[in-house]
């Protein structure tokens, strides 16, 4: 039986393989290099960074829900520079493709984190947070208005040297409008989705779960949702597509290829099984394997409708 | 519930926790931090849990000789007693894990140990833990066993005389804070384990976060990472 191919092509970017650990649910990589060799994944993506350090929101931060997990961090990270002189240099030292989550919180902060990361030696993209609020738009979520979510795309790409992702919220009433609007500003490639809103009341106290009252949902009982998202955005832009949403095992990731994902990025499974996303590679290549399938490229798309 | 890992119970040290995963089942999703009891023969480790809720309904119905992935040791430990101090452990309700193990640790030193239940019925017994020789004071809230009131009220004597001491405590925050307030206030060095919702473990989620003491340079402390033991003066106890 031949091998499969499992190198992938996202526009620009090239991958060993489309598995890929999601920002925020891997920290800087080495968090979990003592479980997972991260020389064999497809690519890393850091935690999100902004300019500055923030220190996040107040606890509880984290609540389990049906199937799933509310989460309001609060962006929590150590700033730009502070990404540079600490962790950069070990995650340069690695044969895998890192990609850095940046957010900001105004147009301008979008631009001076791409910035300040511009020409980094060792970063392989970016990954453009959009989900979070725009101080000068009285915390509208920059994401949610096509035109912004355009604006924040051709500002990071005219301070970046690197392919830009584009990481859609799926708190919208049409994706494939951000989409396209993200697509025609010139980004290179759409991961998605980002979390969806929820919220947990404790019965007892009466009060929101979460000290921010809201968090981010995510986990299999977001998947099918995640999945019509992107089998969706894929008919409706010529650009690559990452998958992502409650990717817990191979069949998961499948699910997302076959619906035109090019890639899949694994988030809150790493929290149940640290050791997912290898579960996952090795899962993807004998399905391959057992089909006949010769190029990983072959299986993107590849829906019977 | 008693787990064998050589690997685990050999290299865990008191105050040290593991993230069980309950069931493959992606309904609860996520790991379940537990302070280490107890290790036998360098390969047994013991857990306790109550039920409360789904996860732990589920380790009740474990059956015997079932296959359950464990994540640790993880998270720093107790310090150790100076050669002269005076140890006074104080516990409230499942608390009282991680000193079981720190206390079976220090062999033969004497400990003032105080352990508070809810009701007599709850308390759990010193020898399932491991503990010999270790004399248990007593307090519930309902007073059917021991000190009528919280464990709390037998702090004070303990923190009485001369004798330089170290406290080390582990419970229900509100307990913990009155703990931590007293030695603070008195001067008495104090070890807290703290508990808190986890989704990794590992220091990558930042979901733990407890917010630190004036004197501390972050924000934010992480229990999984940071802890779960902290001294007492890195926590902002008033704080949530």
């Amino acid at each position: 039986m031949n091998q499969p191919d499992l190198k992938v092509t996202l526009g620009p970017l090239e991958l060993k393989n489309p598995v890929i650990a999601a920002s925020g649910t891997f920290g800087y990589g080495q968090e979990y290099a003592p479980l997972v060799d991260p020389n064999l994944l497809g690519g890393i993506v850091v935690k999100g960074l902004s300019l500055k350090p923030r220190p996040g929101n107040r606890p509880p931060r984290i609540v389990e829900t049906p199937a799933g997990m509310l989460n309001a961090i609060g962006l929590a990270n150590i700033g730009v520079e502070a990404f540079l002189r600490e962790k950069l240099p070990w995650l340069r030292s690695l044969d895998t493709a890192v990609m850095v989550n940046i957010y900001g919180h105004s147009l301008e902060e979008y631009g001076e984190v791409a910035a300040a990361l511009r020409g980094a030696e060792g970063v392989a993209a970016l990954e453009v947070n959009i989900s979070c609020p725009n101080v000068d738009r009285g915390g509208m979520v920059f994401g949610t208005d096509p035109a912004v979510s355009a604006a924040v795309t051709e500002t990071v790409l005219k301070n970046m040297d690197k392919p830009v992702i584009v990481k859609l919220t799926p708190n919208v009433t049409d994706i494939c409008a951000v989409a396209r609007a993200v697509e025609n500003a010139g980004a290179h490639a759409l991961s998605l989705i980002n979390t969806l809103t929820g919220m947990v009341i404790d019965t007892k106290t009466g009060r929101p779960v979460l000290a921010n009252v809201s968090g981010g949902l995510s986990g299999p009982a977001i998947r099918p949702v995640a999945l019509h998202m992107v089998y969706r955005v894929v008919r409706a832009v010529k650009i690559p597509v990452i998958g992502i949403g409650g990717i817990m095992e191979p069949d998961d990731a499948l699910q997302f290829l076959m619906a035109g994902a090019g890639a899949v990025q694994v988030g809150t499974g790493n929290f149940a099984n640290p050791r997912a996303t290898l579960e996952i590679l090795e899962g993807i290549g004998k399905y391959c394997a057992e089909k006949g399938i010769l190029r990983i490229g072959d299986l993107t798309g590849g829906l019977n409708e | 519930m008693e787990l064998e890992s050589p690997s685990i119970a050999s290299a865990a040290k008191p105050g040290q926790f593991v993230m069980l995963r309950v069931s493959e089942s992606s309904d609860p999703l996520l790991r379940r931090p537990f302070s280490v009891c107890s290790t036998r023969d360098g390969a047994i480790l013991l857990l306790l849990y109550r039920v409360v809720g789904k996860g732990t309904r589920i380790m009740a119905g474990t059956k015997a000789g079932s296959l359950l992935s464990v994540l640790g040791p993880l998270g720093r430990g107790f310090e150790a007693p100076g050669a002269g101090e005076a140890c006074l452990f104080v516990a409230g309700g499942m608390g009282i894990a991680p000193l079981a193990f720190l206390a079976r640790s220090l062999g033969e030193r004497h400990i003032s140990f105080k352990a508070g239940y809810g009701t007599a019925a709850e308390i759990i017994a010193p020898e399932l833990m491991g503990m010999k020789g270790i004399e248990i004071a007593l307090a519930t809230d309902d007073g059917s066993a021991g000190y009528h009131g919280p464990v709390t009220g037998l702090l004070e004597k303990g923190l009485g005389g001369e004798s330089r001491k170290i406290v080390y405590s582990c419970g229900p925050l509100p307990m913990l804070r009155k703990v931590a307030d007293r030695c603070l206030e008195k001067g008495v060095a104090c070890q807290v384990s703290l508990e808190s919702a986890m989704a990794c473990g590992l220091g990558a989620c930042q979901g733990c976060a407890v917010k630190a003491g004036p004197g501390e340079e972050r924000a934010y402390l992480h229990v999984c990472g940071d802890g779960p033991v902290f001294d007492a003066s890195a926590i902002d106890w008033g704080g949530e």
